[in-house]
């Protein structure tokens, strides 16, 4: 039997008090998500519990107990207080999957400062957009990519503090300074800082078609959702070993990769390495995962990578598997059915949701391809895109639509509230999807309303692909497109207008993928350049990336006098 | 091994890869893509190098860890895919 039992029941009858007596809300406990993440699970007798099992890249592996977790945020918390962080200042986690992001991030929210997460791998100018818009005073780093935030730290006058995680014996500069967690006074006690649900918790940026990242608010409220999604989606029960393959430099990373599991004391591996296939079994085999939470990109890589290498391994472990970040391919829920003996059961949500909001659940029948029903607690549907309006027609294509007031629901976007009221529209919020819903209530996904580049499940702003390009010396013109991919569902290709005294050549390609990867992430860089004399472009000047999508994907153009509209 | 293509690979792989602030030493043993300092996406840009300079068109299925993993491995299969010998 599954955690959520009858989902027809629980959708009837759910309130989210539910989630609230769970985590003591109801009777007066502490609601800083800091606090519930650890200190909660050692008062509930978890305190010898291995809360985190972590191996490097190397393959060493280490072990964290939610005693340690207790321990070790109340020492980040208390560092950053004596820095002189105050509470809902921005304090941005820029590190790899070390143990130092899990727990200093801990560490942050009980202190009462809001965590910016940041992708590691993300180049000076994407830090520098991020930082620079939420006024970050402090930044946690390492080593590795310190010399990323050296170069941009004159431009960022609130920055005030740069800690490197493993920053002992190396030369620091002025507002630099070392804190190795495991080294620093054991602070046995903490005062947590008192939060009401409202106060804000976590800070994630998400990219748009037009203008900079957004930085999507969440508060401490927002962990009832995480908690009861954990709980009913993924499925996890006190003796799991749960395994969330996610970065928490991206929202699942941080929702399902540390509040869900540990909101609910649960053990959970963190694998330092990327996608990595036998390295993948292996741990799961190793480790003995029981839940495995992924993207549908590394699904269908491990599919790319064959039967012969499944059967390698001993994955009988495995008892519940789910995915997010882009729809699932209905193939590749066959797949593993076939395969490992588990179906990946997919799920819906993004950035400013802040959880799960539409799900395949355990226990459910799942139709391969759909992203299946939504959660207890939110009421979905598909609008018309002109006056928002819920389609009745079964089976019709309209924009994924959500009522407004679930709790872990972002608040607004930072410096950015005209664009938050933007997104609400006759009474829903319009998530930039589209779907139908068939006759038994199922979400089956179409594609994005914009032009967002979603790649191995990481959103891609075109705007600020177009603009790094623009930087490159040898550019006049450039439009940034999502083009189909049978593994990443998407990556960016570029169309380039060069300058006056440029010829295209493979040297230049190289150079260019090369400065915008340097610049923005490797997700962001060009997998594929096209140069063209110019680019197409409306009556007013802007490119006409749809016109260019379009024949790249050889999708009907019809008339483009709208278009040149635009 | 050919030493000069050994020193310009690493030589790349510094410059493109490895933050000059962040102390990381690559030589030819160096685990890039398991060690944590070459993406997948990133691969893109170290095969089209490769290309470019040795005329090697390794195929995008040989860019993986038990076969591109070290300057020594890329190094074997710049070989085994130069057009020109």
């Amino acid at each position: 039997m599954s955690n959520i039992g009858s989902y027809d029941e629980r959708y009837r009858d759910f309130d989210w008090s539910r989630a609230e007596e769970d985590l003591s809300w109801d009777d007066g406990g502490m609601i800083n998500i800091g606090y519930l993440c650890s200190d909660r699970n050692c008062e509930l007798g978890l305190a010898d519990k291995t809360a985190l099992i972590w191996e490097s890249f190397s393959g060493q592996e280490k072990r964290y107990s939610f005693n340690d977790i207790r321990i070790y945020s109340n020492s980040f918390a208390k560092f950053f207080r004596d820095l002189g962080i105050e509470p809902g200042e921005r304090i941005c986690i820029f590190l790899d999957k070390i143990p130092a992001l899990y727990i200093g991030l801990l560490g942050v929210l009980k202190m009462g400062a809001i965590v910016q997460p940041l992708f590691s791998a993300f180049g000076e100018d994407a830090l520098f957009t991020r930082l620079e818009d939420a006024g970050t005073e402090a930044i946690l780093t390492s080593r590795k990519h310190i010399g990323k935030v050296r170069r941009i730290r004159d431009k960022l006058k609130a920055l005030e503090h740069v800690v490197v995680v493993d920053g002992e014996g190396m030369e620091l500069s002025d507002g630099e300074v070392a804190f190795d967690f495991e080294k620093a006074e054991a602070v046995e006690r903490f005062d947590v800082y008192q939060v009401s649900p409202e106060t804000p918790s976590l800070l994630h940026y998400t990219s748009g078609t037009t203008g900079k990242p957004k930085g999507a608010l969440h508060v401490h409220h927002s962990i009832l959702g995480q908690y009861m999604t954990t709980k009913w989606v993924l499925d996890l029960l006190a003796e799991d070993i749960y395994w969330c393959t996610a970065d928490p430099g991206w929202v699942t990373g941080t929702s399902y990769g540390i509040i869900g599991p540990w909101s609910l004391g649960i053990t959970q591996l963190v694998l330092e390495m990327g996608f990595i296939p036998a390295r993948w079994y292996q741990a799961i085999e190793k480790y003995k995962v029981t839940v495995f939470y992924t993207a549908p990109t590394a699904i269908r890589m491990l599919m790319k990578e064959g039967e012969e290498l499944v059967k390698k391994y001993d994955l009988s472990s495995l008892r519940h598997t789910a995915s997010v970040g882009e729809p699932l391919n209905a193939e590749a829920v066959i797949w593993s059915e076939e395969v490992m003996g588990l179906p990946f059961h997919d799920n819906y949500w993004q950035t400013e949701t802040g959880c799960i909001v539409i799900a395949n659940y355990p226990g459910m029948k799942i139709r391969p391809g759909s992203m299946g029903k939504p959660f207890p607690g939110i009421t979905a549907t598909v609008v018309d895109p002109t006056e928002y309006k819920p389609i009745e027609k079964v089976g019709s294509v309209g924009l994924i639509a959500l009522k407004p007031g679930w709790p872990s629901m972002f608040r607004t976007y930072w410096n950015n509230q005209e664009t938050y009221d933007s997104k609400f529209k006759n009474g829903w919020y319009i998530c930039g999807d589209r779907a139908s819903i068939d006759e038994d209530g199922y979400f089956w996904f179409v594609g994005r309303d914009d032009d967002v580049i979603n790649t191995a499940g990481h959103l891609v702003g075109p705007f600020e692909i177009e603009s790094a390009l623009l930087e490159h010396p040898a550019i006049a013109e450039s439009a940034a497109i999502g083009k189909p991919d049978p593994v990443n569902m998407e990556v960016v290709k570029a169309f380039i207008a060069l300058k006056p005294g440029h010829e295209p050549s493979d040297e230049l390609k190289l150079s260019i993928i090369n400065f915008v990867r340097k610049k923005l992430s490797p997700l962001a860089m060009p997998q594929e350049i096209e140069f063209r004399e110019s680019l197409p472009k409306t009556r007013s000047g802007k490119i006409m990336r749809r016109l260019l999508k379009a024949q790249e994907t050889g999708e009907e153009i019809g008339d483009i006098s709208t278009l040149e509209d635009d | 091994m050919d030493a000069e293509m050994k020193d310009v690979i690493l030589e790349y792989v510094r410059e493109e890869y490895l933050d000059e602030d962040s102390g990381i030493e690559v030589d030819e043993n160096t685990p890039l893509i398991t060690g944590g300092l070459v993406d997948s996406f990133s691969l893109v840009s170290l095969l089209m190098f490769l290309r470019q300079k040795y005329n090697a068109n390794i195929p995008d299925q040989e860019a993986i860890p038990e076969t591109f993993d070290t300057v020594t491995n890329i190094m074997k299969l710049v070989e085994r895919y130069r057009q020109d010998k």
